[in-house]
């Protein structure tokens, strides 16, 4: 009797467990789905006013004022692109500018911090740590501090309204670089080394011929983050570059603002759209090596 | 042989090179790889600091020499009425800003980490925006957006909530970057949009929490909203520690936006509400030539920064976990 129902207690219990374990996975399902639909929903929000920035570069001008607006413009005005891209804006010559900019800077940086980043990830030297923890204070160091003074000394050496002020710096490393390249060094098998070491090669040989190959994926990471900052940088140019041939990409854009409701709205999206296609591609083509640089920047820190 | 060696770097400890033969051929070469960082700390960023804490206790100003004016640079700071409105401007950006930011990356990467079909194509389009949230062009297409007569937002709101809406409580958009109290929530709109940034931080570290314990956890009957509060977050929280201190520091910078939006001309428009710090600080350095003031701006926000750093690090002291972790915390 007192067994049986032992037995039929373990039974029903069983049955509980099995029914509790099927509502679990299909609980599990729900909230697979409604996750699911709250993220396509937010990527509708988010991706929204990148759509709505090419609707409204190729509206008319009747268009881009019409209330309620219009969606879709009627007849696409490529003309507008034309109209940005030429004429008071060369845009040409501001794409070659940011251009120049964008990958002196992305190759100074690529060789300086890896090369930086090799002697704080391998070398042992008295004094090592408490350097590294210098270099990643100046990360906390507002731009703003040191700005003043290198405006007084590029502007004493003639710099001003050329690119030098702006690039020639990257050549000594860049904080937050060093700490990414250092990260990755560190998880680099020391056996390469070890036996480079006895062969006679020396340190800068290993650096070049060893962790440079090894590393390339995160060296990588480190250009595209690199190109990604410097393409799009607006603060740098606006303080240096004074003339308008000198002009990258962000600051002829600027020059869409007018100021008392005059601004062509249609004229200025087209710009924009012209203006953050290239990032998109090196993004698209690169996105695995880009995300890794921040996955690892991130939780690591 | 191993103890030799330890002893060996044990007595010259405090030296710049250490004893042996090789140690010292290696602390040679560091110095020699790191040294481009060196030179580069000293030209552009020791020098500079001291220079600009002289120049703030000067008058100086382009094509006068510096003239020593002792403090009265950071007095008239503390008298000036659009500082502390910059000041004020700037902390309410951030408050707003930093948080929501956060709160929103945690919560899809949540979701996303939900197991959820095509995860990489919504990791891949939701960081889109976070890659452009800092580019003119953005910026522009945001004051586009929010434009108050024909901008779309606007329409958006009237068409559901509008006199003539889906639901007619006849509420109309506000004038967003023209009306003083609703700048600031326009910027942090600008802001929010690229949080896909915090997201990819988030949801790699949600995928480094050991699955064991939840295991544990639901053993033990714990509910999913337990496991949030008591195994994610304290398990994330180095890394949310480490984005609410690098987007404060970042928030407290923000320029680009401002300047764009204002159009270079009318900085800080309509009635001061956007005289971001650093907008100001742009502002009495390169409009008006008065740099010694502007040094002691520059000074004054690292000396904010320092504070606030220092402060969330010894705050959080009490709720961050930190895993042991062999190699040290760097």
């Amino acid at each position: 009797m007192a067994t049986q129902t032992g037995t039929q207690v373990t039974r029903s219990a069983s049955v509980a467990r099995r029914g509790a374990w099927a509502s679990k996975k299909r609980q599990e399902q729900i909230i697979r789905i409604a996750a699911t639909v709250i993220c396509l929903l937010g990527l509708i929000v988010i991706l929204f006013p990148l759509a709505w920035m090419i609707s409204t570069s190729l509206k008319t001008r009747a268009e881009v004022a019409k209330f309620p607006p219009v969606w879709i413009p009627r007849i696409p005005q490529w003309d507008n692109y034309r109209v940005a891209l030429t004429g008071q804006n060369p845009f040409g010559r501001y794409f070659m500018n940011t251009m120049f900019y964008a990958i002196s800077v992305m190759v100074a940086e690529a060789v300086s911090c890896s090369f930086i980043a090799y002697g704080f990830a391998r070398l042992r030297a008295p004094g090592k740590n408490a350097l590294f923890v210098l270099v990643l204070a100046t990360m906390m160091l507002p731009t703003w501090v040191t700005l003043i003074p290198q405006y007084i000394m590029f502007s004493k050496i003639g710099w001003l309204d050329s690119y030098k002020p702006l690039i020639v710096p990257h050549w000594f490393g860049s904080a937050y670089l060093i700490f990414l390249l250092r990260q990755f060094y560190r998880g680099l098998p020391k056996d390469y080394e070890e036996a480079a070491l006895i062969d006679g090669a020396n340190y800068l040989k290993i650096w070049a011929r060893i962790i440079v190959p090894l590393s390339l994926p995160a060296i990588g990471a480190v250009t595209i983050m690199s190109f990604m900052y410097h393409y799009q940088d607006f603060a740098g140019p606006l303080i240096y570059i004074n003339s308008q041939i000198n002009y990258p990409v962000a600051l002829g854009l600027q020059q869409f603002q007018a100021p008392f409701g005059g601004t062509r709205f249609d004229l200025m999206m087209a710009a924009s759209v012209v203006s953050i296609i290239p990032p998109i591609i090196v993004f698209f083509v690169a996105q695995r090596y880009f995300i890794q640089g921040i996955v690892v920047s991130g939780v690591k820190g | 042989m191993a103890a030799q060696v330890a002893s060996k770097r044990r007595v010259t400890r405090f030296g710049l090179l250490p004893a042996g033969k090789l140690e010292r051929r290696e602390a040679l070469w560091f110095w020699f790889f790191i040294s481009p960082w060196v030179i580069g700390f000293i030209l552009f960023t020791a020098g500079p600091i001291v220079a600009s804490a002289y120049l703030s206790l000067t008058n100086y100003a382009p094509g006068k020499s510096p003239e020593w004016v002792g403090f009265s640079n950071y007095v008239s700071l503390f008298n000036d009425r659009i500082f502390w409105k910059s000041l004020q401007v700037t902390s309410y950006y951030t408050l707003l800003a930093v948080p929501l930011g956060i709160v929103l990356s945690l919560l899809l990467a949540v979701l996303l980490n939900q197991k959820v079909p095509f995860m990489g194509v919504f990791r891949t389009l939701y960081y889109l925006p976070a890659l452009l949230a800092g580019s003119v062009a953005v910026a522009l297409l945001f004051s586009w957006l929010l434009n108050p007569q024909f901008g779309i937002i606007n329409y958006i709101i009237r068409f559901f909530v509008g006199p003539q809406g889906v639901l007619p409580i006849g509420v109309a958009g506000p004038r967003w970057l023209q009306d003083p109290n609703w700048v600031i929530p326009s910027y942090t709109m600008l802001a929010l949009w690229g949080f896909g940034g915090g997201m990819l931080i988030y949801l790699s570290a949600l995928q480094g929490v050991p699955t064991h314990l939840y295991e544990a956890a639901t053993i033990d009957g714990a509910t999913r909203f337990q496991q949030f509060f008591k195994i994610t977050i304290p398990m994330i929280s180095p890394v949310i520690l480490f984005t609410f201190v690098t987007g404060m520091i970042a928030s407290f910078q923000v320029f680009t936006p401002a300047y764009v939006i204002a159009g270079g001309t009318q900085l800080g428009a309509p009635a001061y509400s956007s005289m971001f710090y650093v907008l100001y600080l742009f502002l009495n350095t390169f409009q008006r030539y008065r740099v010694g003031l502007a040094s002691a701006q520059a000074w004054i926000l690292f000396i904010i920064i320092m504070i606030l750093t220092m402060l969330m690090f010894w705050i959080s002291r009490r709720y961050v976990y930190y895993e042991a972790d062999e190699e040290g915390t760097i």
